[in-house]
């Protein structure tokens, strides 16, 4: 089975994200990086199912250098190849769309042999586009669905047969069956990633990424400036520094009507 | 015209809707243009009226096999052939999963640019808009460049509130669809659970790290069961395998909305807290006072979680009687 999942690099702020004084992006310089976490659990879905039904795996990014760091993560939990685009994280979602086609584009014609399944987050962590997905699915003719939490194939996951997945909607699943090839949209929660190994960790040092030069035009939507929205503020009251505050906390729940 | 899309539920209408209606009616007023509204894989007058209550003028309702139930293509191309036949200035849904999934499949036929949960936007050329980023802990103001502007509003960025009431005309639109269609449409479904889910729960007796161990959730289980509510979790917690990620709390996982969230154990990061941020009061138990759970809750006890639930819970039992 062949798999391909889109990944974004994306900052790790903790309590507040600063924006670079001119606006124009999250100030980054004193933050580490990680993976979109919805395409955390992408790659670890295509690792499962390479598992289960063989085949291989090819992680790809639009990102700065850097974001090889992503591609060998990657790597190090199980995936077997890794495609770097040089780009802006922050360029526009039909710009993204248009490369990443492009990409796929070439892969599989270099391949001889179409991707099985092509994974994206549901949305990226960081600019919450909500369309790159669907715009590449379209731009291929293959069918995608988003909001995906749970991914089953026929037969060995190659070639025609059928992807079932799942929606999660408010206390419960909708399940859709697209042919294959196709394309879903995942989101967090579709499993618990694993750690990297030694082993994974030693194997990703020796991942050879392929750089792949894409470019394509600019679409209609451009970004102005990065703010924070107002903060709420508020007086905490310290109820206690030990389990004698229960009282004053139970007090608060018979307040508020809930007890 | 401002063309807002009325996303339902086999026939139910979404919340979502409304918000959209809502939030479509004052862009509309900023347009000076007319509120109509798109109805696709129903054409119940019931709907059509609701939607009336609102301010639309006219329902473009959209009956077809292949509409039996959901199905992001088939609703995607019925609002793109909309969009060529109808020509409205810019269409709004509610940026819903279903909302900003529609209009993603729109966008990529129309090939158009589209701006998701917007919480201002203005016409003009080029129309700007300020739109959420990191799940709400960010703003960006951006500007679309194009012939419509196509726009989702952010969940609950505006109350749905009807008004400017009319008489909603119906208009079946013949849409050209097939079997090819049918290719995402809703095959099955599966009732997990009912009652109170964490959405929706009164109270919400959150675990972040600081708990220690899967079995620590036991007594924020105990408490969340004696006060009617749903335990929650940091995504620290769900990583480290000892809630399911139905569980969780932030931007990735689940937006609560409870009376009160008791978050123990939790530091309280912008990816949790805009998860937590709907809460109507916030009581927070933590051994640093300068977290940031701390420092925005209403109520905090400063101590070690696992000395403080099980008093509280002895304290709500006691009371109980
Ligand atoms: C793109 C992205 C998306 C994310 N989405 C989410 C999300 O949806 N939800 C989410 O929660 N996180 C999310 N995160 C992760 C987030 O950044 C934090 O890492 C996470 O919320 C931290 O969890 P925590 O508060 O349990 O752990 P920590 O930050 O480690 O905090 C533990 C807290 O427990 C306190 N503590 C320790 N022991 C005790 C004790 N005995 N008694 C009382 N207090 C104690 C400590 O003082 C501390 O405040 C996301 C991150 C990224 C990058």
């Amino acid at each position: 089975m062949r798999i391909l999942c889109c990944v974004k690099r994306v900052p790790a702020p903790g309590a507040k994200i600063n924006v670079t004084a001119d606006g124009s992006d999250v100030d980054a310089a004193h933050l580490g990086f990680t993976t979109s976490p919805h395409e955390e659990c992408g790659v670890e879905g295509a690792v499962q199912l390479r598992e289960q039904h063989g085949g291989e795996v090819t992680v790809l990014t639009v990102g700065p250098p850097e974001a090889a760091e992503q591609l060998r993560y990657a790597a190090s939990v199980g995936a077997d190849h890794g495609v770097l685009i040089p780009g802006d994280g922050a360029w526009d979602p039909q710009r993204t769309a248009a490369v990443i086609g492009e990409a796929i584009d070439v892969l599989e014609s270099e391949a001889k042999e179409l991707f099985d399944l092509i994974l994206f987050g549901n949305e990226s962590a960081d600019s919450g586009g909500f369309q790159v997905g669907v715009r590449v699915a379209h731009s291929l003719r293959r069918p995608i669905v988003n909001g995906i939490k749970g991914i089953e194939v026929s037969g060995d996951g190659s070639g025609t047969g059928t992807v079932t997945a799942r929606r999660a909607i408010d206390g419960g699943f909708e399940v859709y069956e697209l042919p294959r090839p196709c394309v879903l949209g995942v989101k967090e929660g579709l499993n618990l990633p694993r750690y990297p190994t030694m082993k994974g960790r030693l194997r990703s040092k020796k991942l050879e990424i392929r750089s792949l030069d894409i470019d394509a035009a600019q679409g209609g939507q451009r970004r102005i400036r990065l703010h924070r929205p107002p903060e709420q503020v508020s007086e905490t009251v310290i109820l206690g520094d030990g389990p004698d505050a229960a009282v004053a906390v139970v007090d608060v729940l018979e307040e508020l009507g809930v007890l | 015209m401002l063309l807002v899309v009325l996303e339902h539920d086999r026939g139910a209408l979404a919340e979502a809707a409304r918000e959209a209606l809502a939030f479509g009616r004052s862009l509309a007023e900023k347009m000076d243009e007319d509120l109509q509204a798109a109805l696709i894989g129903s054409d119940d007058g019931a709907l059509v009226a609701e939607a009336g209550d609102y301010g639309a003028e006219v329902v473009h309702t959209c009956v077809h096999e292949v509409l039996s139930d959901y199905g992001p293509d088939a609703h995607g191309a019925v609002l793109a052939q909309m969009v060529a036949e109808l020509e409205p200035s810019a269409v709004l849904a509610c940026g819903s999963d279903r909302g900003n999934e529609v209009m993603a499949q729109a966008a990529a036929r129309l090939d158009a640019p589209f701006a998701a949960n917007c919480v201002d936007v203005t016409p003009g050329s080029p129309w700007t808009m300020t739109r959420v980023q990191w799940g709400g802990s960010l703003l960006e103001d951006s500007s679309l460049e194009a012939e419509v502007a196509l726009l989702t509003c952010g969940l609950h960025a505006v109350a749905a509130q009807p008004g400017d009431s009319v008489d909603a005309d119906t208009e079946a639109f013949e849409a050209d669809l097939d079997e090819s269609h049918r290719v995402t449409v809703v095959k099955d479904r599966t009732v997990q659970e009912a009652g109170v889910t964490l959405p929706t729960a009164p109270v919400v007796c959150g675990g972040g790290r600081g708990v220690g161990s899967a079995e620590g959730f036991a007594q924020l289980e105990e408490l969340a069961e004696l006060l009617g509510g749903r335990v929650g979790c940091s995504r620290a917690v769900t990583n480290l395998g000892w809630r399911p990620h139905s569980d969780q709390v932030g931007q990735t996982g689940t937006r609560i909305a409870p009376e009160i969230y008791i978050a123990s154990g939790i530091s309280g990061a912008i990816q949790h807290w805009v998860g937590a941020m709907a809460s109507k009061h916030i009581l927070a138990i933590n051994t640093d006072r300068e977290a940031n759970m701390v420092v925005k809750a209403d109520w905090a006890v400063i101590a070690d979680l696992h000395e403080v639930i099980p008093a509280i819970i002895a304290e709500v039992r006691n009371r109980k009687g």
